[in-house]
């Protein structure tokens, strides 16, 4: 037998008529779906303290699964999901309402919940990894404490006869493993399949990021129709080789240098990638084009789980201030340099307590910063972009009060852009520490 | 010769608090005996000078063909509290294709070059 997962999502933002055809026309037997990043359920926890009307779980779960539901349902298309964030439960009854309306009152739709630990905070009591000291040390607000859950609570909620399983925090590759767990009834003592298995989900995990996504480079690296991107297919079977796809008639790429991108992407020792099911060896991999952007992937090695799991804790650090203006024509360069001594004095001048300012140079040096080459020419447009970090949103808010000064009391021909948006966001930082895994304890209920 | 990394190799970089990979990728394994000898932590580091202001290490996967390198403090103390205006280091990856490495005459024909698209 062989499995095919696709994918509906790789990040909170990602687009959705990819995920779309994956369910129309993918033939999939189950559709993943990975919605958040490191800083999302602490982002979620501070605004659902401002609003309690934030329902608390991806904000556009309405619109993935009113576009994927119809197919799923029809084709029999299992799916696991994140969207969860910090109210699975609410996710799970909501996508039931989405079903009955679809005439399926029936759908068995499971919330897996038990990631958050906020209310364990007494019993963290190891090393931060960032500092190499205790909780106690860390200044700011504490804002929530999230665990990160592996891939049993799905497989027993799939066991259990759930067609739509939605998480809280799950490591991105484990919701893709889970399916393969279950599909293939792979237990804990087969750690090298549940290695690989995590693997694929690796792979897997990025959407885009293995179908062409993040990759062209043009005239060096190039992909067709890179407007209209596939999300992946893969085709696995039960002793974990497995097929990285997508569908036919999509622009992108299935190759080779797609797949190693993405294998290495966000891994420190590739032969030791630690996800809550697995310690991953990508070292050992074959790596084999088929051609028409199927890439066999087999071999992937790995051992079984540790005895933790990794916690993140959220918290509240102050504030960062930023805002833009421009200069285009002979001498931009000039004045952008002037300008910069212009609001350094300014902030001297208006007292400026940061712990933070950075003063770029849009279009030499933002980006590469302090490793940008010098640059010989003149360019013909500069922005100058203010940065500014501090403990109170008061002083953030200094950054974007004195570019609004520089529109009339600036140089010549300052560029601004009014209105403006947002212009102070709040630092939550994020600290990593490793507990036990009986710390953890995941619910699964049904909506 | 001395051609600029982009030539015989492709990257990408990623994330994970205030540390950021950048893979480095052979197009062909030829091309990986040079990048092992001539793309090392030092030459990296060197090359993101003011950028990553921590420890660099090198992880070499010969059957692969891949340099991974995870640099601490690349991500100016992480994705929320970064000023950096690139604060995921998405594009970190690209300044790597820069550096200027020396590859055997043979190679000539079989270097990237940027084609039209």
């Amino acid at each position: 037998m062989t499995l095919r997962i696709g994918s509906g999502s790789a990040w909170w933002g990602d687009r959705i008529s990819p995920a779309e055809a994956n369910a129309a026309r993918g033939d999939i037997d189950y559709l993943c779906f990975e919605t958040m990043a490191e800083a999302t359920i602490s982002t979620a926890q501070v605004r659902k303290r401002r609003d309690p009307d934030f329902p608390g779980y991806d904000t556009y779960l309405d619109d993935r699964f009113r576009a994927v539901l119809p197919h799923c349902l029809k084709r029999g298309t299992k799916i696991v999901s994140n969207q969860g964030w910090i109210n699975p439960l609410g996710a799970a009854r909501h996508v039931k309402a989405i079903a009955r309306e679809l005439g399926y009152p029936d759908l068995k739709v499971a919330a897996v919940s038990g990631s958050l630990i906020t209310d364990k905070m007494d019993q963290l009591t190891g090393t931060v990894i960032e500092t190499g000291g205790s909780l106690d040390e860390i200044r700011g607000e504490i804002v929530s404490a999230e665990a990160y859950m592996g891939a049993d609570p799905i497989v027993e909620a799939l066991a259990a006869g759930a067609d739509v399983v939605i998480t809280g925090r799950v490591a991105d590759p484990s919701l893709f493993l889970a399916p393969m767990m279950y599909e293939f009834g792979w237990t804990r003592e087969q750690a090298e399949l549940i290695a690989r298995g995590s693997g694929i989900g690796h792979l897997m995990e990025c959407g885009a990021q293995v179908t062409g996504g993040y990759f062209v480079d043009p005239g060096y690296k190039d992909v067709p129709d890179p407007w209209d991107l596939a999300f992946p297919i893969a085709e696995v079977e039960s002793n974990g080789d497995c097929v990285i796809t997508k569908l036919d008639g999509t622009g992108g790429a299935v190759n080779r240098r797609t797949v190693l991108e993405q294998m290495f992407y966000e891994v420190h020792d590739p032969a030791n990638y630690i996800t809550p099911d697995s310690v991953v060896d990508f070292t050992t991999s074959d790596v084999e084009e088929l051609g028409n952007d199927r890439v066999r992937v087999r071999n992937i090695g790995g051992r079984d789980r540790t005895p933790t799991l990794k916690v993140s804790v959220a918290v509240k650090e102050g504030f960062v201030g930023e805002d833009m203006f421009f200069y285009a024509g002979p001498g931009c360069l000039e004045k952008a340099k002037l300008a910069e001594r212009v609001l350094r004095e300014r902030f001297k001048i208006v007292n400026l307590q940061a712990e933070e300012l950075r003063i770029d140079f849009l279009g030499v040096n933002a980006i590469h910063g302090a490793a940008s080459p010098a640059i010989d020419y003149e360019p013909n447009e500069v922005a100058v972009r203010v940065a500014v970090r501090a403990k109170t949103r008061a002083e953030a808010e200094k950054a974007g009060r004195e570019v609004d000064g520089m529109a009339v009391s600036g140089l010549g021909s300052t560029g601004k852009r009014v209105p403006h948006g947002e212009r102070v966001r709040e630092v939550i930082g994020v600290w990593s520490m490793l507990v036990d895994r009986d710390l953890v304890r995941p619910q699964i209920d049904f909506a | 010769m001395r051609v600029p990394v982009r030539a015989i190799a492709h990257s990408r970089s990623g994330d994970k608090g205030n540390t950021c990979n950048i893979t480095v990728i052979a197009y062909e394994q030829d091309f990986y005996e040079v990048l092992k000898e001539q793309v090392t932590e030092e030459a990296l580091k060197a090359h993101y000078a003011g950028v990553i202001t921590g420890k660099v290490t090198r992880y070499a996967v010969d059957r692969l063909g891949v340099l991974n390198f995870v640099c601490e403090g690349a991500l100016g103390g992480g994705v929320s509290r970064s000023l950096c205006l690139d604060n995921y280091g998405k594009s970190l990856a690209s300044r790597i294709l820069s550096l200027e490495v020396e590859v055997p005459e043979r190679f000539a024909n079989r270097l990237r070059r940027g084609q039209a698209a």
